[in-house]
Parts: structure tokens; sequence; C-alpha cells
């Protein structure tokens, strides 16, 4: 069973990308970018007390699922999603989609999946992929990370749709239904944007957000007081990983994003979002210099007190300039 | 970052270099394209630096269960990248009877089903899991 016609597209993002793939499917031409943007898939946060693997979490995305869950509710599509309480009853739910042709969105881990390099699986839960096919015992694999489709066995398969651990996917799946044959883009790019401003800018707290740059920041120049070395190397290593290390495009996100925004001003004909788009550009830039310095300093496992601090601030300028462009941003009038 | 700035930096390690990934840069024209890198020094540093983080812990686990500190499950926990948290929700126990069976005395106590399903959960037979470390 081969679901004909299933294109797969490499893309940055397993999230953004698996959207992507499956839209065009359905004739609803979608870009990477442009889901990523109506999905408001741009974030930030820091929660120093939410520890993984003794690291503190840093996310540069919105939380697993929402971008899904957004790009398909802003352009009128109608979706099926499931969960299982076996991995029997998933993999039958699988087989029976695939014989009617249908390609099959899914949440899986990271870590049991072979086809991936080694240096990437660690214990990550919330990746996404499409299966469009089975042969044999071998499922066909739209996985969006990587250059060309690929396979993976039954029991592989079963065992990445039910690890544990948070996200638990416990086999969840989801396939398009219905797709309208036109569809309002610009009003979702509208929300898309609209609710990214409101996600950055307008948290109470300082943990998510725009603020949680700062947070961030000023926790990088306490680390040579508050750390040994190997931990303070640790931490900074974790945050070069979230912003870079699987499917971020680069700099977090940012340059994803400023993609969007380019795609966006194109279609509506709208130059401000050029000017956007560039400006975010250039925060990526300064994201990705701060990455580059990080790592020297991590590497060197010098406590030194000057350089932590220059870390410090080159961060504080990556939110500086968020801060000024997202509060610009928000008062866009359509 | 233009098109020519897209870093291509290889890491022979664990297969990373064999996967190309897609990034996003500005052409000539100042347009947003897909790019594919083979990895850039700073990612590569962060990614090599959480794996030496994991061995060298293993190292030191494995140097207990030889010393018979530890059993062979804190062994292969680690091994598999796992932390007693999500190794009792493998396991379908308790964090505190999983945390016994990391110690020799409750290892050795184990029933034949819980052996099993521990050399499952790790992907290996029950010998190995047993042989280990003596």
């Amino acid at each position: 069973m081969i679901v004909p016609n299933f294109e797969h597209q490499q893309h940055a993002h397993c999230e953004s990308g698996v959207t992507a793939n499956l839209l065009n499917y359905y004739k609803v031409p979608i870009s990477e970018p442009m889901a990523f943007g109506i999905g408001a898939g741009l974030f930030f946060g820091h929660l120093p007390f939410l520890k993984i693997n003794g690291t503190p979490g840093t996310t540069f995305r919105t939380w697993p699922g929402a971008i899904f869950k957004r790009v398909t509710q802003r352009l009128g599509i109608t979706m099926h999603t499931e969960k299982f309480r076996t991995p029997e009853k998933a993999m039958e739910a699988l087989d029976r989609a695939l014989e009617n042709h249908i390609p099959v969105g899914m949440q899986t881990s990271v870590f049991y999946l072979p086809y991936l390099p080694e240096a990437f699986r660690f214990h990550f839960n919330a990746h996404n992929l499409v299966v469009y096919g089975k042969e044999g015992n071998e499922y066909l694999v739209s996985d969006p990370v990587m250059e060309v489709a690929t396979r993976i066995s039954a029991e592989d398969l079963a065992k990445a749709r039910f690890a544990k651990g948070a996200p638990e996917p416990k086999g969840f799946m989801y396939y398009v239904i219905d797709a309208p044959k036109k569809t309002d883009y610009e009003k979702a790019v509208q929300q898309g944007i609209k609710q990214t401003c409101f996600f950055m800018m307008s948290p109470p707290v300082p943990w998510f957000g725009n603020k949680a740059i700062f947070l961030l920041a000023n926790k990088i120049k306490n680390y040579p007081k508050k750390l040994t070395q190997r931990k303070a190397a640790l931490y900074l290593g974790n945050i070069i990983r979230m912003q870079e290390e699987i499917g971020t495009g680069g700099a977090g996100f940012r340059y994803l994003y400023a993609a969007f925004l380019q795609e966006a001003a194109e279609m509506m004909k709208r130059d401000d979002l050029q000017q956007y788009a560039s400006e975010l550009t250039k925060i990526g830039d300064n994201w990705r210099s701060f990455a580059y310095h990080a790592a020297r300093q991590m590497k060197n496992r010098q406590t030194d007190l000057v350089s932590f601090d220059e870390l410090s601030d080159l961060l504080r300028k990556c939110g500086d300039e968020e801060k000024v462009f997202f509060k610009k941003m928000e008062h866009i009038k359509w | 970052m233009n098109v020519n700035e897209v870093p291509q930096d290889p890491l022979h390690y664990k297969e990373r270099d064999q996967l190309k990934k897609k990034m996003y840069a500005v052409d000539k024209d100042g347009k947003y394209t897909g790019v594919n890198s083979v990895g850039w020094e700073a990612e590569n540093a962060a990614t090599k630096q959480a794996w030496d983080e994991v061995e060298q812990s293993l190292a030191e686990t494995e140097a207990k269960v030889k010393a018979g500190e530890m059993s062979p499950i804190a062994y292969f926990m680690e091994k598999n990248l796992m932390d007693l948290p999500l190794l009792a929700k493998y396991a379908g126990k308790w964090q505190w009877q999983v945390k016994k069976h990391l110690k020799p005395e409750g290892f050795a106590r184990l029933s034949p089903d819980m052996m099993q399903r521990y050399a499952q959960i790790f992907n290996i037979s029950v010998e190995t899991l047993t042989g280990f470390g003596k």
C-alpha cells in the first residue's frame, strides 16, 4: 500500500515541515515558512526550574502540536486526530488509513528512529513525520528533516510512537479529512503575526516571551559565580543545541520566520513586511554570533568572568532588538 | 545570513555528517532560500559536548558496576540515555522500586519476569544483562 503521488520535501523543522508536506498533498499550496508563520511558531522561553537531563529548559519555539493545529484551523482544514491505548490499536488504525490512501502525520520519539544519525538520537518525544505507505514489514516515511524519504520497520515505528516520557506521544496521529478549494491566506497571515507578537510581548511572567531573553542573560552573567566549570559549559551547550542543533533553520527559527515575513510581503504586496524580514535577518545574525561565542567559551572551559559578561551582553542585545521589533510589528495596520 | 555564509563544517561523529540539514539564508537578490548544511562548528561543539558528558558518566557507572556498587541496570539505563523517572515509566514501576534495582542487592532479587522486562527495554538479552560487569 502506497499513497500515490505523495511528495516528500525536506524542510528545516519537523512540525512546520509535516504541515507543509501534508497540506501540499491536498492541493493547499503552502511553504514551510508560511506554515511556521501562520502557525505562530516563533517564541522564546527559559525555565531555570525545569531541568531536562540536569540542564534548565530553553526553547525558541511554541509548544509541540500548536503550529499544526493553528495552521489547519486558520486555513479551514478539517482534521482527524487520535491517540491510542496500545501500539496494536495504533498500528491497525495507521494501516487502515494507508489502505484508504491517506498519508498520516504522527508524533514520535527521536530516540527510536534508526534512520537518523545517532548523534541526534536523544529522548525527545515531540518529533513529527508522515507515513505514506507500507511494504511488507516496512513503513515508508517522509521525515521532513531528511533529504529523501526513508523506511522504518513496524517494530521500530511502534516503539517510536509509544515512547515514554513527556510529552508522551501515545500513538498520536492525524490526517486531513477535508480541505477547502479556496483558502484565505492573508487573514491567516495576519492572525499568525498578531499571535506571535502577543506571545512575545504580553506574558506577565519572566519565563516566557521577550522577557525570558533578559532572564537568561542575567543567569549567564552569574554562571561563573554559581556553577562549576563543567556545569556552566553544559548549560551553555544546551542553549546552543536548542538554538541550532535540530531543525531550526538557523538562529533559533529567526531566519525561518524572516523567510515567512518575506513571503507574506510578496503575497500581500506590502513593503513594510519586507522591511521587517530584513530586520529580523539581522537579529538572527546576532543570535548566531551569540552561539558562536558561547561555543568558544564552552570549549575553553575557563571560568573567565569577562567573557561570560560579554556573552550576557550579546544576548541582551538580541533581547533589546527583538523588543523593538515586536513592539513595532504589534501595531501594524492591516 | 547570506547563502555563501552558510557553514559547512562536518562532524565525523555518530553519523552526524550523514545528514545535511536545511537552513534558511538570503541570496544575492535579498531573497530567502533553502540551503543544505552539513553542520556548524558551534553546533558541532555543543553536540559533541553533550555526548562526551554521557560517555564520561557512563564510564563512571561502569566502574561502579564492576566494583559491585551498582547493578547492570544502572549501566544500561545510562547507556540508553534514560534517567530514573524515565526508566520507571518504561518498567511500569515506581521510582523507589527501580532505585532498588540499581543496587546489586535489589538486582539479585529480581524475578525472571522483571529481568526479562528490563532486557527488553534495553533491547539486549537477559544473559547480556546479568553477565555485565562480571
